[in-house]
C-alpha cells in the first residue's frame, strides 16, 4: 500500500520489486514531522485510518456547506466510488476496461426503470432493498458477458472492445426503446431512495452521508478483498497471466470476477447517482465522464484504494467546484504553480531567482506594452479579489482577449513542449515566460471558458502523471517485466 | 437499381475517407504497438486547417486563386501541419514511454486526444465551421451515369485517396524507408541491432500516419461541408474499427476494412435507418473482434514467452 516506515521487510510482495521497493522507500522517506505523522498513520493500521477519514468526511456538512459546495460533494464522492471499483479491473487485475462507463449507466437506467412509472401501465416501484440487489445482480451478469471476451483478448484488444461497448451503450440508451428507454430526454421522476418502508432519502444531505457510509463500506470490503485470495490471484494475473496459470491460478475465472466485481460497484454507485439526481440521461454516461473516473483514478494511483478515492475526490473537487469562481480558481492556479516551483525547483537560490525575474518580466513587457499600445492593456485580469488587484499591472489583458488569448494559448502549449525537452539552464531560463505567459493566457482566455479549461486540466492531468509519475500520487512503483 | 449503386458509390467515397484514417492509425500501431487515440483529433485539425485556407483566400464563394490551387494548397498545408503534430505528440508523449507499462502510452493517449479535443474547442469555439464546397465546385461539374451521380468533390477524393494508397504501399514495399519501418514493426530492437535509425523511423511513421490523417480530415470537410472539435471522436471510433476489423496492423487489411465499414454504413442508413447506423457499426466490430481476433487481413499474434 502507501509509504512504509521500514524497508519492506516480508520479503518481494507481487508487483514490486525488492530493489525498487527499496530504492522508492529511500527517496520517499520523509524525514520531520511530516514522517512523524507519517509513521503514526501507518501504525494505528488501515481500518481506524479509514473510519477517521469517514468521520471526517461525515463531519463535512456540519462546517456549514451550502447547496453548491453538497452538490460538489455529492458528485465527488459518486465519482470516488466509481474510481475505487475501476481500481478492481485496471489497478488490480491490469484490464484496460474502457466501457466501464456503461455499468454504471446500466446501475442508473436499471434504478430508474425499477422505481418509475417508466414500465408497465402503473410502473414498477420496488423498495430499494429490493432493487439495489437486483441491479447489483443485473450488473454483475452484465459484466461477466462483457469480461468473456477477455479470455481470448490481451491488452489493446480488450481495450477497444470495451470501448465500443461504452459507446454502444450511449448509443442503445439513445435510440432504442424510446418508450421505456426515453432517448435522449432519458427518465425522469424516479423514486427516491426508501428503506425499511419509511426511511426516504430525501435531502441533499441525507444523499451524502449515504455515500459517505456507502464509499467507506467499499473501501473496507475491497481492502478485505485486496489481502484475500482472490486479491493476490488479480495481481498475479496482472503481472503475467502465463505465471499465474502455471501456479494453478484459474486466470479466466480471475478475469471474470475482477469484471464482475468493477461492474457491482459502478451499478451501485449508478444507482444512488440516479435516486439523486432524479433523472438519468443518456449523456450522463459518456466519454467524458469515464475519462474524469480514469483522472481520479490515474492521479491517485492505480492499484491503490485509498489513491482511487482520494484521487477521485481531488479532482472531482477542483473540476466541479474550484474552477467555477474566479476567485477560487486563481488562488487554485497560482497556488499550483507555487507549490510546484517549491517542490522542484532546488537549490532555493534559483527558486528565489525565478519568482523575481517572473515579477520584473512582467511589470517590464507590461509597461513596455502600455507605451506601445494602451489597447493591448486595457483588458484586465479576469480574476477576481486581491489577485486580480495584484496583477493589474502585470499580466497583459487586451481589450478583446479572445484571439491574442487563442494565440497565446497555443504558444503556451509549444513553451511547454520545450521546457520538457531541454535540460539544464535552458529550463530554468524558459521557465520565467511560461510562467509569464501561463498567466496572461489564464487572465484573458481561460479563467473565462472555465468549463473548457477544466476538461482541459483532465486530459493534462492523464499525460502528465503516465510521464511524470506512474505510480500516482499514493501508489507504488512497479516495475513490469520486459517480454 | 440506381439507388443501391447510389449508396455504394456514397458509401465507397465514405469508405475511402475511413480507409485513410485507419491506415495512419495501423501504421502507427504497426511501429509502436501503440492504440493512438489522438488519431481521429489529428484528423479534426486537419478540417479546421483546410476550413482557415478556404477563408484565407477570400472564402469559399469569393475566391481570390482558381480552384484547384486552392485545393492543393489545402491538401499540403494539412497534410504538412498535421503531421508535423503527429510527429511533436510522439517525441512529447510517447517517447518517454516507450518501454513503459503497455498501459501508460494507452492512458496518455486518451490524455492527447480530450486534451486536442478541448484545444479546438476552447480556439474556434463550439459552433459548426461551414466548408461550403459548393460554392466554388459546383454539383454539375460531377458524372451522371445512368441515375447514378457521382459529384466532382467524390471523384477527387476516390482519385486521391486511391492514389495515396498506392503510393503508400510501394513506399512501404520498395523504398529504404518502408524497409526500415518493417523492420521496426517486426522487431525494434532487432533493428535498432543491425544500424536503423529507431527514434527516426517512428518519427517518420509518426508524420506520415498523422498526414494521412490530415488529407482526409480536409476531404471530410469537403465532402460533409461541417467542422467542429468533436467530429474527430466518431471518425477515430470508426477508424479503428475500419483499421481492426481488417487486421491491426496490416495495411491492405485497413483499407479493406475502411471500405466495408463505409459501404455498410451507406447501406443500412439508406435501407434500415440512420438511427442504428453507429449501433450496428459498433456491434459488428465486437462481433469480428470475437469470432477472428486478428481482424480479416491479420495474422493471429503468437504470444512469446
Amino acid at each position: 500500500m502507501s509509504l512504509d516506515a521500514q524497508p519492506p521487510a516480508v520479503g518481494p510482495q507481487v508487483g514490486s520489486d525488492e530493489w525498487v521497493a527499496r530504492q522508492a522507500h529511500r527517496r520517499e522517506y520523509a524525514p520531520g514531522w511530516v514522517g512523524t505523522a507519517q509513521r503514526a498513520s501507518q501504525r494505528i493500521g488501515w481500518w481506524p485510518r479509514l473510519a477517521i477519514a469517514g468521520v471526517a468526511g461525515a463531519a463535512l456538512p456540519l462546517l456549514g456547506l451550502g447547496g453548491f459546495q453538497l452538490q460538489v460533494g455529492i458528485d465527488a464522492l459518486v465519482i470516488a466510488l466509481l474510481a475505487v471499483g475501476l481500481n478492481i479491473v485496471v489497478g488490480w487485475a491490469g484490464l484496460l476496461d474502457l466501457g466501464y462507463i456503461a455499468f454504471f449507466g446500466f446501475g442508473a437506467y436499471g434504478f430508474a426503470l425499477l422505481s418509475s412509472s417508466q414500465l408497465g401501465s402503473h410502473g414498477i416501484h420496488l423498495p430499494a432493498l429490493l432493487s439495489l440487489p437486483i441491479v447489483m445482480i443485473g450488473a454483475a451478469i452484465l459484466g461477466l458477458l462483457v469480461g468473456l471476451p477477455s479470455r481470448r483478448l490481451i491488452g489493446d484488444y480488450l481495450a477497444i472492445v470495451t470501448l465500443f461497448f461504452g459507446e454502444a451503450f450511449v448509443e442503445f440508451t439513445n435510440n432504442v426503446a424510446p418508450g421505456s428507454l426515453g432517448g435522449p430526454n432519458g427518465i425522469i421522476s424516479i423514486d427516491p431512495i426508501r428503506i425499511f418502508g419509511n426511511i426516504q432519502f430525501n435531502s441533499n444531505e441525507s444523499y451524502y452521508y449515504l455515500l459517505v457510509f456507502l464509499l467507506v463500506a467499499v473501501m473496507a470490503v475491497l481492502r478485505l478483498l485486496d489481502t484475500s485470495r482472490t486479491g493476490r490471484a488479480w495481481r498475479a494475473v496482472r503481472e503475467d497471466p502465463l505465471a499465474a496459470a502455471s501456479m494453478t491460478i484459474p486466470v479466466n475465472r480471475v478475469k471474470l470476477m475482477a469484471f464482475a466485481f468493477g461492474a457491482m460497484v459502478a451499478a451501485l454507485a449508478g444507482t444512488i447517482f440516479a435516486a439523486q439526481q432524479i433523472s438519468v440521461f443518456p449523456t450522463d454516461f459518456d466519454t467524458p465522464i469515464l475519462i474524469l473516473i480514469y483522472a481520479g483514478l490515474i492521479l491517485g494511483g492505480a492499484g491503490n484504494i485509498a489513491g482511487a478515492a482520494t484521487g477521485a475526490l481531488i479532482v472531482m473537487v477542483i473540476y466541479d467546484g474550484l474552477l467555477r469562481s474566479p476567485a477560487e480558481s486563481g488562488y487554485l492556479f497560482y497556488g499550483l504553480i507555487l507549490l510546484t516551483l517549491v517542490v522542484k525547483l532546488r537549490p532555493w537560490r534559483r527558486l528565489g531567482l525565478v519568482l523575481a525575474a517572473t515579477a520584473v518580466l512582467g511589470f517590464a513587457a507590461h509597461a513596455v506594452t502600455r507605451a506601445l499600445s494602451p489597447a493591448a492593456v486595457a483588458g484586465g485580469p479576469q480574476s477576481a479579489g486581491w489577485i486580480a488587484a495584484a496583477l493589474r499591472d502585470w499580466v497583459i489583458v487586451p481589450a478583446n482577449p479572445q484571439v491574442p488569448g487563442n494565440f497565446g494559448f497555443v504558444l503556451l502549449v509549444c513553451l511547454l513542449i520545450a521546457i520538457v525537452q531541454v535540460k539544464g539552464h535552458w529550463r530554468t531560463i524558459l521557465l520565467v515566460p511560461t510562467i509569464y505567459l501561463a498567466a496572461c493566457v489564464w487572465e484573458a482566455r481561460l479563467i473565462v471558458e472555465y468549463s473548457v479549461t477544466r476538461q482541459l486540466m483532465i486530459g493534462a492531468i492523464l499525460i502528465v502523471m503516465m510521464n511524470a509519475r506512474p505510480q500516482g500520487l499514493l501508489g507504488v512503483r512497479r516495475v513490469e517485466a520486459a517480454i | 437499381m440506381g439507388f443501391f449503386f447510389q449508396e455504394l458509390v456514397n458509401g465507397v467515397t465514405t469508405g475511402a475517407l475511413y480507409s485513410l484514417i485507419a491506415l495512419g492509425f495501423s501504421m502507427v500501431y504497426g511501429v509502436l504497438k501503440l492504440l493512438n487515440f489522438a488519431h481521429g483529433d489529428l484528423y479534426m485539425v486537419g478540417a479546421f486547417i483546410g476550413y482557415f485556407v478556404i477563408q484565407w483566400f477570400g472564402g469559399p464563394s469569393a475566391l481570390t486563386i482558381p480552384v484547384p490551387l486552392l485545393l492543393l494548397i489545402m491538401f499540403v498545408l494539412a497534410a504538412v501541419l498535421v503531421g508535423g503534430l503527429g510527429v511533436a505528440i510522439e517525441r512529447f508523449a510517447y517517447r518517454p514511454l516507450r518501454d513503459a507499462p503497455r498501459i501508460a502510452p494507452l492512458i496518455t493517449a486518451i490524455g492527447i486526444s480530450f486534451f486536442l479535443e478541448n484545444s479546438a474547442l476552447l480556439l474556434f469555439g463550439a459552433q459548426f465551421r461551414v466548408y461550403n464546397t459548393s460554392d466554388f465546385i459546383p454539383f454539375s461539374a460531377g458524372v451522371q451515369i445512368g441515375s447514378v451521380s457521382i459529384d466532382a468533390v467524390q471523384i477527387m477524393v476516390l482519385a486521391l485517396g486511391l492514389a495515396m494508397m498506392v503510393g503508400l504501399r510501394q513506399l512501404v514495399i520498395k523504398t529504404r524507408l518502408g524497409k526500415q519501418m518493417r523492420a521496426v514493426a517486426a522487431d525494434r530492437e532487432a533493428a535498432e541491432m543491425l544500424g536503423i535509425n529507431v527514434n527516426f523511423t517512428i518519427a517518420a511513421t509518426f508524420f506520415l500516419g498523422s498526414a494521412f490523417a490530415g488529407v482526409a480530415g480536409v476531404m471530410s470537410g469537403l465532402l460533409f461541408n461541417q467542422v467542429t472539435s468533436t467530429i474527430g471522436f466518431l471518425a477515430g471510433l470508426k477508424a479503428f474499427t475500419a483499421a481492426v476489423v481488417g487486421g491491426i496492423g496490416s495495411l491492405p487489411g485497413a483499407m479493406l476494412g475502411g471500405l466495408l465499414i463505409g459501404i455498410a454504413e451507406s447501406f443500412i442508413t439508406g435501407y434500415v435507418s440512420s438511427t442504428y447506423t453507429n449501433l450496428f457499426v459498433f456491434a459488428l466490430l465486437i462481433a469480428v473482434m470475437l469470432v477472428r481476433p486478428s481482424g480479416l487481413l491479420g495474422q493471429a499474434q503468437l504470444q512469446k514467452v
